[in-house]
């Protein structure tokens, strides 16, 4: 299966998916230092986001989120790629200044946590490898 | 998006990594939100200041852009930062924070930033007038610059505002156009406000309510007769914090709102659901209050004439943050407020406010006029919390 959506910042890797059907704030909702999901309530509460394909419909909360997700960069738990429906300014800006692979408009409800995907955010194509 | 050739030099690095950076950020969301151009902006305001907030990694980041020749080219202030730039002990701050805090505000000073620490840069000379174009990221500044001012921005995040002070510009979308600024729900106020924890409910109320329609919902509120400065500052804290709202409209109050008529789909806000709201913000009991303080956002002159006037020869029984900004306390002192408050213990916390400082989990329970604070010391501190009118957190302060 291969999913075309629009590139928000390029490159090309290839990663497990973690998949919520929430919103995610990277600003309180995210420990910046472990990159485990802290948000009470959260579908993927106590999960870390470091080295996935992180999908998710769309960020929320503070603007403060674009540090937040700088912070996991540089400490090594960065998600490898953030694939969104809609992808507002945090994590766009995010995504810019960490220099992480982000596509979106993508279809997310055809994929699931543990599927195997190559994201070329160059060309702004999601391929499900397995 | 059409660029300028100068934008295109920029993009090209040809002013430093710098300004390279900032551009790469600006022509990014221009493409992502299909702007057809950059505009020119006057002010800009910058979030993401606090250390607690940017940690090691955002100071990083910002000493890049410093290094990298990054100048701001329009006049640009601060959101408020952890700590009180210039008395900070008393505040419990430690002097490891402080050194870290220092590092920050240097790689602004560094840039040509104005390190003037405060969400209501409106208050003190940053102050756009109607139409103008600019570039801000505090929410709560940024709805009161789009609704009250009738000044133009989008709700920038703390580097996509340090790229436009960088460049002068930002890509032209969002609020900067006409076409969204109409207002696209209409919102009848059916219900009796009378000081800052009514209007802090209301836009609770209203935030709740909305938030869970769609994005870019900008409201036209009707029933509103008077609202202060004071009134207006608070609520716009908290229809950004609960709803995310960056622009409303209110007849007779904002300038815009007579060029629209009202959306046909309309909601209602009842005097149940504002005392609903309103008591949602208080858990804790008056005995456990341990922490009290009013300026979310930063206090305005004559409110600390009120709180100086108040607290006239009592004494305060319990920590007390009197939070604003360095220019407003400068006349604050002059006044003679500042020593008749600092007087009766109570502390003032200028540049920082209860929101920001690295307190977590050092207080019990938070007493506040300011819906916005009481979201923050629940989420962000793990305090309880009592949403009392500013008189009363005045009152309680001594009690």
């Amino acid at each position: 299966m291969i999913l075309k959506g629009r590139t928000i910042f390029p490159g090309q890797i290839c990663g497990q998916a973690l998949v919520s059907r929430m919103g995610i704030s990277f600003y309180g909702g995210v420990d910046p230092e472990t990159g485990m999901i802290t948000e009470a309530g959260h579908d993927l509460e106590g999960q870390s986001v470091a080295g996935k394909v992180l999908v998710f419909p769309i960020g929320k909360g503070s603007t403060v989120g674009s540090y937040i997700l700088y912070r996991l960069k540089h400490n090594g738990n960065a998600p490898a790629a953030i694939i969104n429906t809609e992808c507002e300014t945090i994590t766009a800006v995010g995504c810019i200044i960490s220099e992480i692979p982000c596509v979106d408009q993508i279809d997310i409800d055809q994929l699931s946590t543990g599927m195997r995907l190559y994201v070329d955010a160059e060309a702004g194509t999601l391929v499900v490898v397995e | 998006m059409h660029l300028t050739p100068e934008e295109h030099a920029l993009l090209a690095g040809e002013r430093g990594p710098a300004t390279q950076k900032a551009m790469q950020i600006l022509a990014t969301l221009g493409r992502i939100y299909g702007a057809e151009c950059m505009i020119p902006v006057s002010s800009v305001q910058i979030a993401g200041v606090s250390y607690d907030n940017l940690g090691e990694a955002g100071l990083a980041w910002l000493a890049e852009m410093a290094s990298g020749g990054g100048r701001a080219q329009v006049f640009t202030t601060l959101n408020p930062a952890g700590m009180d730039v210039e008395d900070y002990a008393d505040l419990g701050i430690s002097e490891a924070f402080a050194e870290n805090q220092r590092r920050v505000l240097d790689a602004f000073e560094t840039m040509g930033v104005v390190t003037t620490c405060s969400c209501t840069p409106y208050l003190f000379g940053n102050l756009p007038h109607f139409g103008e174009h600019i570039a801000w990221s505090e929410s709560s500044a940024v709805c009161y610059a789009n609704a009250v001012l009738g000044a133009r921005t989008n709700r920038e995040g703390g580097p996509s505002a340090l790229a436009a002070a960088l460049t002068g510009r930002t890509p032209a979308y969002g609020y900067h156009l006409d076409a969204n600024r109409r207002p696209n729900v209409h919102v009848q106020v059916n219900a009796r406000l009378h000081d800052t924890p009514d209007f802090g409910a209301l836009g609770k109320s209203i935030g709740d309510q909305l938030q869970s329609c769609g994005l870019n919902r900008v409201p036209y509120i009707s029933g509103i007769e008077q609202a202060s400065q004071e009134n207006l500052k608070s609520f716009c804290a908290s229809i950004a914090t609960f709803g995310g709202i960056a622009l409303f409209h209110m007849p007779g109050i904002t300038p815009e709102a007579g060029l629209h008529a009202p959306p046909a789909e309309q909601i209602t806000i009842s005097q149940h659901t504002l005392d609903t709201a309103k008591s949602s913000l208080t858990n804790a009991t008056p005995d456990e209050i341990d922490f009290l303080s009013l300026g979310c956002p930063h206090l305005t002159l004559r409110e600390i004439q009120h709180i100086a006037h108040a607290l006239a020869g009592k004494q305060v029984t319990r920590e007390f943050w009197i939070t604003t900004s360095r220019p407003v306390k400068g006349m604050a002192d002059r006044m003679g407020y500042t020593e008749i408050i600092e007087a009766a213990g109570a502390k003032f916390a200028t540049d920082t406010c209860c929101v920001v400082a690295p307190i977590k989990g050092r207080f019990k329970a938070l007493a506040t006029d300011s819906a916005k604070a009481c979201y923050y010391a629940a989420a962000k501190n793990g305090f309880k919390t009592r949403l009392l009118s500013f008189d009363d957190v005045i009152a309680e302060s001594t009690r």
